[in-house]
């Protein structure tokens, strides 16, 4: 019953990823202007575009390109990018490469911050709910939601301000260049992570909360509450199990989010990350690159979500132990 | 001393607009060692939370507003938190109304059950394991080695019932609180579980508070009453007195609200007039369940062979424990579940099996209406949207007419016409019980479902509610399905009766041909099961075969032989068990349309039903 519906949510991840691909491909298939146009500027003759159509399969219909591209993605061949990104000169550059160290760089940044915000939210979150209207459970729903309120870009200015202008304790900018130890590399993508473990620590935490505390209102509650049981076992045994599924579908949301929408953020701090290659990729028209790019964003989205999926139907008693 | 003395003891409400109001004004009474208190009175009276104050303990948004709760002369109301925390599980446990609902979906019975005692430092896990074991087989519940291991959804609701009582004595309370612990069962369930609760009660000396607005109930179990409306005593004093010579006129609109048991010489008899037209509904071969196989089969059936007819202007009861099959019946007559085989037949004319399938007319004709008027009113609408899109939709009517139709719908329901701009949340059970009924009304229907209208009211306001389906039924000559476990609701309202066990009809026909002998067993066990209004009627009830034979079993469904048989004190070994019993008719001097579907001969059946 229990491996049934996890097989049955992974053919479903399966399906979602492949409408995504249909999408994207017609997403970017509908953009005015292609990458032949571009690349030409205005040396643009009805000749040579059809000749650099041509050269770059551009002139096949879209249908066969659907597929030549769809093959290549289910073997994790992303293929060349069309124009190269900006400041890398021409095309002819493979996307992998493109997108290897972004992608290496996106993922430090969303692991760091996760280390911190995910258990530092659900600590804060559980702890709220123990004492509902108590001034620590005051504090921080008044500073979570001041937090969810104000936009990352604000937050981000806001820090480069005071850190790096007023006081010049840290570096406004994470070029990410190469660095000489683990301590110097965090200190310069210090502000990056600050900002983001704010942004998202204020909303799993107010999450968290509300998930707790509708579990605290059940009657199983009040019987826990009846028999005896301290209020910290309450939370940590009784409702805490129960709070489970949702929690970690907040988390997993969170975490998508952070690989792929993290794109004011990086440009903010000119943190070369894959969302920032993504919009650069739209500016020049190549579409394989945007592609790819969007597949993987899609792809850490259902990935996430599966695994919330799957946490909430192992942590569900009655599938876990049928009749 | 007594164990618990309560001392003028006053409780508030405070709303969300600042304003208190006292729940409960100023009740004293007290409760001996190993004596059973029952707390009567319907909802409202301020019982439940008289008896949660013997654990410190208030509800949400109420408060302690003087007087004094002493529990072996210490006041629990005053204690500093942390005591009444060692109270709460050690000197005085708590039993729900839900035992569903109040175990932990996520934790083990054993470890649910055992938790309290072992927090407190009174036995170890090892010893508490033991003793919930222990309490396991003195409770009757199968298999008590391996209990303990179970999820709470892996066991059936009266087991599930019975480990509550089991949770509050692992710690060998000296008191306990039982909040209608049986109101929500069957009746046969409900001697499975009174029986268990009075044994132990018993077997460990403990002394208990039984809050209930039942009187049958209170006769089998309690030394003392304590009768109690609007947050005041009205009565005190021993069952016996206050059940056979109460005082108090309240308290003897409370025992007129207890229906009698159901008995022949109930039902309205038939006028055979009825009976030349086509039924305004009719099931036949009707056969249904959830899931579906690759074969368009249903995985999980729940429904065979189902044959009934509703007569126009007639009430048809449906009568059954949980699990039978009653409400997938309403849903199956309604279109919500369609049927996987059979047909459906509304004035002779076959209905589509879903309501997809049926024309707007045709729903308009078939209404349902629900048990839980709290989740079937939507909770944003005023009564007047909650009406008006029916009258609208339905009917078609608008401006002046659709609220001429309005108010005509409420003075049906017996409610004030300013009640159209209320909100469902500012209506008491009852009220939104009628505003549900209107709602089902307002389609003009030629037939109603009515899945268990009753069930969660109180005796008063159920009674209150049958008399307005009575008035509705002269009024409108509108037909009924009228589903209950409660079998005394349904012979005080139905003209006939169906019986139904694990998806069968197992016997039909009108009322008093049902409630009168030859009986079906399963029809049997549910009559002697409807508790009376008189002390040891439970101890003379499970001394009959009828009951020993039927109570302590949970339906089966089956597709061979007869469901009952192995609750059945005349089953036939290598017959019942292996082949699907025949239709038996009935020649009775009242209607020759009463079936009863058994193995057994009529005069076999009519020589033990009378014995």
């Amino acid at each position: 019953m229990m491996w049934r519906m996890v097989l049955r949510r992974v053919g479903i991840g399966i399906v979602t990823l492949w409408v995504v691909s249909v999408l994207m491909f017609a997403g970017t298939e509908i953009l005015p202007g292609d990458v032949a146009q571009i690349m030409l500027g205005q040396d643009a003759t009805p000749e040579n575009l059809a000749a650099l159509r041509g050269a770059l399969g551009l002139d096949k219909p879209a249908v066969v390109r659907y597929f030549e591209w769809l093959g290549d993605m289910a073997r994790f061949d992303l293929g060349m990018s069309l124009a190269g990104t900006t400041g890398s000169g021409g095309g002819g550059t493979t996307i992998e490469v493109l997108i290897g160290a972004r992608l290496q760089n996106t993922l430090l940044l969303a692991g760091v911050v996760a280390a911190i915000s995910v258990p530092l939210s659900v600590a804060l979150g559980l702890v709220a709910a123990m004492f509902p209207t108590s001034p620590f459970d005051r504090a921080v729903t008044f500073t979570t939601l001041c937090l969810v309120a104000v936009p990352e870009f604000f937050v981000a200015t806001l820090l480069v301000l005071i850190f790096a202008v007023q006081l010049n304790w840290l570096p406004a900018i994470a070029t990410m260049r190469e660095f000489e130890s683990v301590g110097q590399m965090l200190r310069s993508m210090a502000l990056p992570i600050i900002t983001l473990c704010v942004v998202l620590l204020a909303q799993m935490a107010r999450m968290t909360r509300a998930a707790v505390l509708n579990v605290m209102s059940s009657p199983y509650i009040e019987m826990a509450i009846l028999k005896g049981v301290p209020r910290r076992r309450i939370i940590l045994r009784h409702a805490l199990f129960n709070a489970i599924g949702p929690v970690v579908n907040i988390i997993a949301l969170n975490l998508a989010y952070l690989v792929s929408g993290v794109v004011i953020v990086e440009t903010i701090f000119a943190f070369p990350g894959l969302a920032k290659l993504m919009v650069d990729g739209v500016q020049v028209r190549d579409m394989p690159l945007v592609q790819a790019c969007g597949m993987i964003f899609c792809a850490t989205y259902v990935v996430l979500i599966l695994i919330s999926d799957i946490a909430s139907i192992v942590s569900n008693p009655r599938l876990r132990h049928p009749r | 001393m007594a164990l618990l003395e309560v001392d003028d003891l006053r409780i508030d409400a405070h709303t969300e607009l600042g304003e208190v109001l006292p729940i409960v004004k100023g009740v004293n009474f007290e409760v001996a060692r190993g004596e059973v208190v029952a707390l009567i009175g319907e909802s409202g009276s301020g019982k439940t939370t008289i008896a949660l104050s013997a654990l410190g303990y208030t509800k949400p948004g109420l408060e302690f507003a003087g007087g004094e709760v002493r529990l072996d002369g210490r006041d629990v109301i005053t204690m500093p938190p942390d005591d009444r925390r060692m109270l709460r599980g050690r000197n005085v446990a708590y039993l729900a109304q839900s035992a569903a609902a109040t175990f932990n979906p996520a934790l083990t019975i054993g470890e649910q059950v055992t938790e309290s005692a072992v927090l407190h430092g009174l036995l170890t896990q090892e010893e508490a394991n033991r003793r919930a074991e222990a309490l396991y087989g003195a409770l009757e519940l199968p298999d008590p080695d391996r209990l303990g291991r179970r999820y709470p959804h892996q066991v059936s609701g009266g087991q599930l019932q019975r480990l509550m009582a089991a949770m509050a004595l692992c710690g060998r309370p000296d008191l306990l609180v039982l909040d209608e612990p049986t109101t929500a069962l069957d009746v046969t369930t409900q001697i499975e579980v009174l029986k268990a609760f009075k044994k132990v009660i018993r077997e460990q000396g403990a002394a208990a508070i039984y809050v209930t607005h039942d009187l049958s109930v209170v006769a089998q179990i309690a030394d003392h009453i304590v009768v109690l409306y609007a947050g005041e005593i009205q009565e005190m004093g021993a069952a016996d007195d206050v059940i056979s010579r109460p005082s108090h006129d309240y308290t003897r609109r409370l025992m007129a609200a207890v229906r009698p048991p159901p008995a022949a010489g109930q039902g309205e008899g038939g006028t055979e007039a009825h009976l030349r037209d086509a039924p305004a509904l009719e099931a036949r071969k009707v056969n249904a369940g959830y899931g579906r196989r690759p074969d368009g089969a249903p995985a999980m059936k729940v429904l065979f062979d189902i044959d009934m007819a509703i007569e126009r202007g007639r009430v048809v009861g449906v009568i059954g424990e949980s699990g039978c099959g009653k409400s997938t019946l309403a849903r199956v007559m309604a279109g919500l579940t369609p049927a996987s085989d059979g047909d459906i037949l509304l004035d002779g004319a076959r209905l589509g099996p879903s309501v997809g399938e049926r024309t707007r007319q045709e729903l308009r004709s078939v209404q349902f209406v629900y048990q839980m008027a709290d989740t079937a009113l939507n909770p944003r609408q005023r009564i007047d949207e909650l009406l008006g899109r029916p009258i609208e939709f339905f009917l078609g009517l608008k401006g002046e007419e659709k609220r001429r139709r309005l108010h005509e719908l409420l003075e049906m329901v017996e409610l004030p016409p300013d009640f159209a701009g209320r909100y469902p949340e500012e209506l008491s059970g009852g009220q939104k019980q009628r505003v549900n009924l209107a709602r089902a009304l307002a389609a003009d229907p030629e037939v109603l479902l009515c899945d268990e209208v009753t069930s969660a009211l109180d005796t008063i306001v159920g009674a209150n509610v049958i008399e307005l389906l009575k008035s509705l039924k002269e009024r409108t000559g509108v037909s009924f399905v009228f589903i209950s476990h409660d079998l005394s609701t349904v012979a005080s309202f139905a003209d006939e009766i169906v019986v139904l066990y694990a998806g069968r009809v197992v016997e039909k026909g009108p009322v008093d041909a049902v409630l009168s002998p030859p009986f079906h067993p399963y029809t049997r066990l549910l009559i002697s099961s409807v508790p009376e209004l008189r002390v040891g009627w439970m101890e003379e009830m499970m001394a009959t075969s009828t009951a020993q034979a039927g109570i302590d079993r949970v339906v089966t469904i089956t597709e061979v032989g007869c469901p009952f048989f192995d609750r059945c004190p005349l089953a036939i070994e290598g017959t019942c068990d292996t082949e699907i019993a025949p239709n038996r008719p009935i020649d009775g001097l009242v209607s020759d349309r009463h079936v009863i579907e058994c193995h057994r001969e009529v005069p076999e059946l009519m020589a033990w039903s009378q014995s």
